[in-house]
C-alpha cells in the first residue's frame, strides 16, 4: 500500500504531534506515504472566508499536482480533508467555479480532472487495513484505558462516506482494537469554537466548556481527536473553559494513541509536546510504554 | 356491438367545409395569443367557411355558436382551438352529435396548455397557434365518420385494501346491491384507523366507530372478503377485467376457525416471543396469533417463520389438540389463486408512516424513549401493549413529554409536502397524554394547520388546556445535560422564533409526529393496474379538482391516502366517491370506448404476419383460407403499434390514420 | 408511398428558428407537456405537437415525412420502460427508433436532430427541459438541409 501524502501547514505547526505519530502509526502497519512535492496551503480558513474562487484555486493546484501520482491522497488534518473534498464538489457540481479554477491552473501548465481521491487516515486505516490486522499489530495494548471520542465537525461532514454522518463510529473502532474503552460521548461531532476562540472568546470558551465538561461526566481519561484545531482548542483553554475546579484532561491526536498501541516510542509520537500529559493516566493503568 | 366506422354516412362524400373556433379562454389564451390574428388567418385557409373567436368556447352561448354554423352554413368539419382535448374533447364531440353530424368530424387544437400557458413570445405564441390551427384544418377534412364502441359493464366490483377507505367503498357498493372482492394484504382489514384510540377534533373512539363497519364487511352477503391476499394479475379493460388474486397461507382452514383463540393458549410459547407488528413492535406475540381482538375476519394466523412445527416438525402440536375436532390448523395449506372477474376496480391502498431514524438529528432508534406518533397511538389505546398507559421503556410515566411536528415533512432533506394529518393528530395525543399522565406537552411547530370542521377549536381547546406550543423547528434531540435539571432527560433544543431565542427544554417523553408516504411498493402496484403517479409517488388522479378519484384507466378509481395525505373524513368522503362513479358506470349497464381501433384492409393485406406477434392483447390473428391477418376490435385496445409495422400499410387505425398524422405532419411544417 | 410535392424555403442561418415536430404519447408525455401548462412553465416555442395514442403508433415514416417537409428536429416521447399503457408498445418504439437512427444516419441527419424520451405524466419539467435543450442543440446545427438546390430531382425520392 502507498499513498501520497498531504501534510498541510498544521501539521508542520501546532500539530507537529500529530504528523509525528502519523507517520509512526503507518511505518507499524506498513503502508508508504509519499509527500507531495511542492504543496501549497489547502485554502482552508482565511481563503476560504475572504476569497472562495481564490481558496478552490489554491485547493484545486494540491489536487492537480497529486493527479500526476495516480495514487489515492491522505490528508489527515480535518480542514485540508475538507477543503480539498469541497473543491472537487464544487468544481464537479458548478461549472463557472470549474471554469475559472481550470484558467488558473491552466496559467501555471497543470490541469485537474477530478481523479484523485481525497482519503482520510480513519478511513484508511479502517477499510484498507482493517481492524483485524491491527489488534494482531498491537504491542501494548491500551487496557481499558478511557477515551472520548471527538470528531469535531469538518471530517464526517458533510462529504464524507466512510462513516455515518451523525454517529461516527471509526475511531471508536480503531482504538477499541487497540485495546482501549469507548465511554459514551454524545458531542463527538459537536463545534470546538474553531477560530471564535480568537474572535469571540466567550463563545468558544463556552463550547469548549462542554466538551470537556461531558468527557469528564462520562468518565474519559483522555480525549481523542483528528483535528489539529480541536486538539489546541481543547487543550490550551483548559484553564479559562470555566469549570469549576478547572478539568485537566490529556488531548491526544487518535494517532498518538494508537502509535503507542502499535510499540512507538513515547518521544518519536510528540507525546512529550503535550500540555497535559498522559503519562500519570498511564501509569495509574500501569500500561508500561516504549 | 355497432359498427365502429360508418361507411354509408352521406357527409363524408360531401367537400369538406370546416368551421374554425378559437377560444380567448378569457385571457388564458388571449393574453398571450393574437386570437383575432388566428381568426383571420384560419378563415383564409383553403376548405375553411366559417372562422370565429369567442370568449368561453366551451360556454352555453359557445356552444350554440359552433351548432348554428352547422344548421346555417352548412359547416361540415370542426376545429375548436382551445385548451387539452383531455378536458373539452367530449363537451365539443356532444355539440357536434347534437347538431347531427358525426362526432369525429372534430379536431381539438391545444392552443392553452401546449402554447400559451408556456410561453412568453405573443408573436412566436401567435405563429405557433397559426401553424397547429392549419394542421387541424388539413387533418379535420380527411376525418372519417365513426362510432364509439358499446362494451357492456360486469357489475362486480374490486376493492383494494381494507383500511376505512376501501371498507367505506366496499359497503356503499355491496348496500347497493353489486358484488364486491375486498382484498386485503394484511391478516385483518381496518387499516391504519385499527390502531387508533380516538379521532380528532370529536375525540371519539376510533375502535367505536370503525368495529362496527368492519363487522359488516365481515358479514355482508354482498361483499367476498379475502384477507392476507394481493392482486398479482390484471387483464381487460373498462367493464370487463380479469383480475387474479393470490391467498397467501395463513394455515388456518378460514371456514372452519371460529376465533376461540383457544389455539393461542394453548401454543407450547408460554410468552410471545417475536415483535407484534400490529403494536409496532411494542408487545410480543406468539407464532400464532389474532392482530388485535375486534380483527375481521376473526380469524387466526399462524406465522410460519416462528413456528416450531414449520421450523424443526417436532412440535407437540398443542395447538392443534386445543382445536379439537373442529380441526381448523392445517400445516400443509399452500398458496392459492383465485381468478375473479369485475367491471371496475377501486383502489384504497392507503400509505406508509415515514421512517423516523431517516431524521438522525432526533435519535429514533438511538434514545429509547424517542417514540413515532404511531407507537403513541398504540400506548394510548385500550387494546394496546400497555393497556392504555402512556408510560416510558421502564414502566414510569413521562413529566413532561415533547410533540416535534414536521418529522419526514415540509423538509428539502426528506419529503416536501405537508403530510396533513400531523398537525392535528399531534393535538389530540398533547391532549390524550396530558389527560391520561398530567405530564407537561410541548409542541414544537412550524406552523399550526388547522383547516377544517371543529378542527381551530380543538386547537383552541388546547391553547386552554394548558398545552405549550413552541414555533420553531425543532433542531435536535439529545440527551446531553448542561445543566443538572436536564439530567437523565432528552433535550429538545429549538429555536423559539415568536420569542426569538434558542430554547432548550428537557422532557421525559419525545413523540416524533412523522408524516405519511407513499406504499413502499406503489410503482408495482401502479404497473399491476396500468394508472400513473406523481412523482412522489401519489397515484394520480385524472384531474385534480374536477376528476379527483378517477384516473386515466377507465374503470380504474382511486380514494383514500393512496392518492395524497389525507383524514379519515376525507378519505371516507372519497371512498364514497369512487363508489359512486363505479355504480355510475353499473348503472348504464354498458360503457362507451373510444373507437381508435385497428383495421385491416384485406386486398392490401400480403400475409407476411409481421403484425401478429406485436400484439399484446392477441386481438391479430391468422386466417389460413384466406392468407390473411384480422384484427378483433373487441380485443384491439387501439395503441396502433401494428399500424405502424404493417410493410404494406394494410393496417389503419381509426383517428389515427397514416394519411391523416401525414396531413398533421404537413399542416403545422407548411409555410403559409 | 407519399409523393407530395415539397414546399421548402431558404432557410438562412441569421434568422433561423428551429422547427421541431413532436410526437406524443396520449397517456404520459401528452400529459406532462399539459401539466407543464397548468404548472405555467416556459418553455422553447419551437415544438409542433402531434398527439398519438401510443409511441408505438409512430411510423418512422412519420419522422422521415417531416424531416422531408422542413423539420429541423423530431421528438418522440413515450412512457418509461414497463409503463406502456398498452403493455410494451414502448419498446416497439425503441426497436424502431434504433434502425431509424441508422437510416438517418446514413442520410446525413445528424444525432441530435432525432431524439426519443421516456417521460410519465408527472414530469411536467422534464418536457420543458427536453424541448429547451433539443431547440438549442438543433440550433446549433443550422437548417436541416436536405436537398441540395441545384438537385431538386432527387426531392421524390427523399419524400418517400
Amino acid at each position: 500500500m502507498k499513498y501520497t501524502y498531504y501534510p498541510g501547514c498544521s501539521l508542520r505547526g501546532t500539530g507537529r504531534a500529530y504528523e509525528e505519530s502519523l507517520l509512526a502509526v503507518f511505518r507499524a502497519l506498513d503502508i508508504e506515504l509519499e509527500e507531495l512535492e511542492d504543496w501549497n496551503c489547502c485554502g482552508a480558513t482565511t481563503y476560504l472566508s475572504v476569497d472562495e474562487l481564490t481558496s478552490y484555486a489554491l485547493a484545486a493546484r494540491n489536487l492537480a499536482l497529486a493527479e500526476r501520482e495516480h495514487r489515492d491522497v491522505i490528508a489527515p488534518c480535518a480542514a485540508c480533508y475538507l477543503v480539498l473534498n469541497k473543491t472537487q464538489r464544487y468544481m464537479h457540481d458548478y461549472p463557472d467555479i470549474k471554469l475559472v479554477v481550470t484558467r488558473a491552473l491552466a496559467a501555471i501548465g497543470l490541469t485537474c480532472e477530478d481523479h484523485v481521491r481525497v482519503r482520510h487516515p480513519l478511513d484508511i486505516l479502517l477499510h484498507e487495513v482493517g481492524l483485524k490486522t491491527i489488534a494482531e499489530k498491537v504491542k501494548i495494548p491500551l487496557k481499558g484505558l478511557k477515551v472520548a471520542p471527538y470528531y469535531g465537525c469538518q471530517i464526517v461532514r458533510p462529504y464524507a462516506t466512510f462513516d455515518d454522518q451523525h454517529n461516527p463510529t471509526s475511531m471508536d473502532r480503531l482504538l477499541e482494537a487497540c485495546g482501549a474503552k469507548i465511554v459514551y460521548y454524545p458531542l463527538k461531532t459537536r463545534c470546538c469554537g474553531g477560530s471564535q476562540k480568537g474572535t469571540l472568546p466567550e463563545i468558544g470558551l463556552d463550547l469548549i466548556h462542554y466538551l470537556l465538561s461531558e468527557a469528564q461526566k462520562n468518565g474519559a481519561e483522555v480525549i481523542a481527536t483528528v483535528c489539529p484545531l480541536c486538539q489546541f482548542n481543547l487543550e490550551c483553554f483548559q484553564k479559562e473553559a470555566g469549570n469549576h475546579p478547572p478539568i485537566s484532561m490529556p488531548v491526544l491526536y487518535f494517532t498518538q494513541l494508537m502509535a503507542l498501541a502499535l510499540g512507538a516510542s513515547a518521544k518519536t509520537i510528540g507525546l512529550q509536546r503535550s500540555l497535559v500529559s498522559i503519562a500519570p493516566v498511564l501509569a495509574k493503568k500501569e500500561i508500561a510504554y516504549a | 356491438m355497432p359498427e365502429i366506422r360508418s361507411p354509408g354516412d352521406g357527409a363524408n362524400r360531401e367537400p369538406p367545409r370546416v368551421g374554425v373556433y378559437v377560444c380567448h379562454c378569457g385571457t388564458n389564451i388571449a393574453g398571450t395569443v393574437d386570437v383575432k390574428a388566428v381568426t383571420e388567418y384560419a378563415a383564409k385557409l383553403p376548405g375553411v367557411v366559417v372562422s370565429r373567436d369567442y370568449k368561453y368556447m366551451c360556454s352555453d352561448p359557445g356552444q350554440a355558436l359552433i351548432q348554428q354554423d352547422i344548421s346555417e352554413h352548412n359547416v361540415n368539419r370542426v376545429v375548436v382551438a382551445s385548451c387539452s382535448p383531455l378536458l373539452h374533447e367530449p363537451t365539443f364531440r356532444r355539440v357536434l352529435s347534437r347538431a347531427g353530424i358525426n362526432s369525429f368530424f372534430l379536431q381539438m387544437v391545444n392552443i392553452r396548455e401546449h402554447v400559451s400557458w408556456v410561453h412568453l413570445d405573443k408573436q412566436a405564441a401567435t405563429e405557433k397557434t397559426k401553424d397547429l390551427v392549419r394542421a387541424a384544418v388539413r387533418r379535420v377534412s380527411l376525418h372519417k365518420p365513426l362510432q364509439k364502441r358499446r362494451v357492456p359493464i360486469n357489475p362486480n366490483v374490486l376493492v383494494v385494501g381494507g383500511g376505512i377507505a376501501g371498507i367505506h367503498a366496499a359497503l356503499t357498493l355491496a348496500d347497493a346491491g353489486k358484488q364486491v372482492y375486498l382484498v386485503e394484504r394484511e391478516p385483518t382489514i381496518g387499516g391504519h384507523m385499527a390502531k387508533f384510540d380516538k379521532t380528532f377534533p370529536t375525540l371519539d373512539c376510533a375502535a367505536c366507530i370503525l368495529t362496527p363497519k368492519m363487522t359488516s364487511v365481515g358479514s355482508h352477503p354482498h361483499i367476498t372478503l379475502w384477507t392476507y391476499s394481493e392482486i398479482v394479475k390484471v387483464e381487460g379493460y373498462v367493464g370487463n377485467y380479469k383480475v387474479q388474486v393470490k391467498r397467501k397461507p395463513r394455515y388456518i382452514h378460514e371456514d372452519l376457525c371460529i376465533g376461540c383463540q383457544e389455539c393461542i393458549t394453548a401454543c407450547v410459547y408460554k410468552e410471545g416471543k417475536t415483535p407484534d407488528q400490529f403494536n409496532l413492535g411494542l408487545s410480543k406475540r406468539k407464532p400464532v396469533y389474532l392482530p388485535f381482538p375486534q380483527a375481521v375476519p376473526q380469524k387466526v394466523v399462524i406465522d410460519p417463520e416462528t413456528c416450531i412445527q414449520f421450523k424443526s416438525g417436532k412440535c407437540k402440536k398443542t395447538c392443534v389438540e386445543a382445536c379439537g375436532e373442529r380441526q381448523a390448523i392445517d400445516f400443509t395449506q399452500t398458496e392459492k389463486f383465485e381468478e375473479i372477474e369485475v367491471g371496475t376496480i377501486i383502489l384504497a391502498t392507503g400509505f406508509k408512516t415515514f421512517d423516523a431514524s431517516r431524521h438522525p438529528y432526533y435519535g429514533y432508534g438511538r434514545y429509547p424513549n424517542v417514540y413515532t406518533s404511531l407507537e403513541v397511538e398504540r400506548l394510548i389505546n385500550a387494546a394496546g401493549p400497555t393497556g392504555g398507559e402512556v408510560v416510558l421503556r421502564d414502566g414510569t410515566r413521562p413529566k413532561s413529554v415533547g410533540i416535534i411536528h414536521c418529522v419526514g415533512s415540509r423538509d428539502a432533506n426528506t419529503n416536501r409536502w405537508c403530510s396533513k394529518v400531523c398537525c392535528m393528530y399531534s393535538l389530540k395525543l398533547a391532549h390524550l397524554i396530558k389527560e391520561r399522565t398530567g405530564a407537561e406537552v410541548y409542541n414544537f411547530y412550524i406552523d399550526m394547520r388547522t383547516p377544517g370542521k371543529g378542527y381551530e377549536e380543538f386547537y383552541d381547546r388546547l391553547l386552554d388546556e394548558g398545552v405549550h406550543f413552541v414555533r420553531g423547528r425543532v433542531a435536535e434531540v439529545s440527551d446531553w445535560a448542561v445543566h443538572p435539571s436536564e439530567e437523565g432527560k432528552l433535550v429538545i433544543r429549538a429555536e423559539d422564533t415568536l420569542a426569538a431565542f434558542v430554547r432548550r427544554i428537557p422532557v421525559d417523553m419525545v413523540v416524533l409526529s412523522v408524516g405519511l408516504e407513499p406504499q413502499a411498493d406503489v410503482q408495482e402496484v401502479r404497473r399491476l393496474f396500468n394508472i400513473s403517479c406523481s412523482t412522489e409517488g401519489w397515484f394520480l388522479e385524472r384531474h385534480p379538482k374536477l376528476a379527483p378519484v378517477s384516473t386515466f384507466t377507465e374503470g380504474v378509481y382511486i380514494a383514500g391516502a393512496c392518492q395524497g395525505p389525507k383524514d379519515i373524513p376525507d378519505s371516507v368522503a372519497q371512498a364514497g366517491a369512487a363508489a359512486a362513479e363505479a355504480l355510475a358506470l353499473i348503472d348504464a349497464q354498458f360503457v362507451e370506448l373510444e373507437p381508435y381501433t385497428a383495421f385491416i384492409s384485406e386486398e392490401e393485406c400480403s400475409g407476411c404476419k409481421s403484425c401478429i406477434p406485436l400484439c399484446p392483447y392477441q386481438a391479430i390473428s391468422f386466417v389460413e383460407d384466406k392468407k390473411k391477418a384480422a384484427i378483433n376490435e373487441v380485443l384491439c385496445k387501439g395503441c396502433g403499434t401494428c399500424v405502424a409495422a404493417c410493410p404494406s400499410g394494410s393496417i389503419q387505425q381509426n383517428f389515427f390514420e397514416d394519411d391523416e398524422i401525414f396531413e398533421e405532419i404537413e399542416g403545422v411544417l407548411a409555410y403559409a | 408511398m407519399r409523393n407530395r410535392e415539397l414546399t421548402r424555403p431558404e432557410k438562412s442561418q441569421a434568422t433561423f428558428e428551429p422547427r421541431i415536430v413532436a410526437f406524443f404519447c396520449n397517456w404520459c408525455t401528452y400529459l406532462a407537456a399539459d401539466l407543464a401548462g397548468t404548472s405555467r412553465m416556459k418553455y422553447s416555442p419551437n415544438v409542433r405537437v402531434i398527439r398519438v395514442m401510443c409511441s408505438g403508433r409512430v411510423d418512422p415514416q412519420f419522422v422521415l415525412d417531416a424531416f422531408a417537409h422542413g423539420a429541423d428536429g423530431v421528438f418522440i416521447g413515450g412512457c418509461h420502460p414497463g409503463d406502456c399503457h398498452y403493455q410494451e408498445g414502448n419498446y416497439k418504439t425503441l426497436r424502431r427508433f434504433h434502425l431509424l437512427k441508422r437510416v438517418l444516419q446514413q442520410m446525413g441527419i445528424e444525432d441530435e436532430r432525432c431524439r426519443l424520451e421516456w417521460i410519465s405524466a408527472a414530469e411536467a419539467d422534464r418536457v420543458r427541459s427536453t424541448i429547451n435543450d433539443m431547440v438549442e442543440k438543433v440550433r446549433a446545427l443550422g437548417p436541416l438541409d436536405l436537398i441540395p438546390t441545384e438537385d431538386k430531382v432527387s426531392a421524390e425520392e427523399v419524400a418517400v
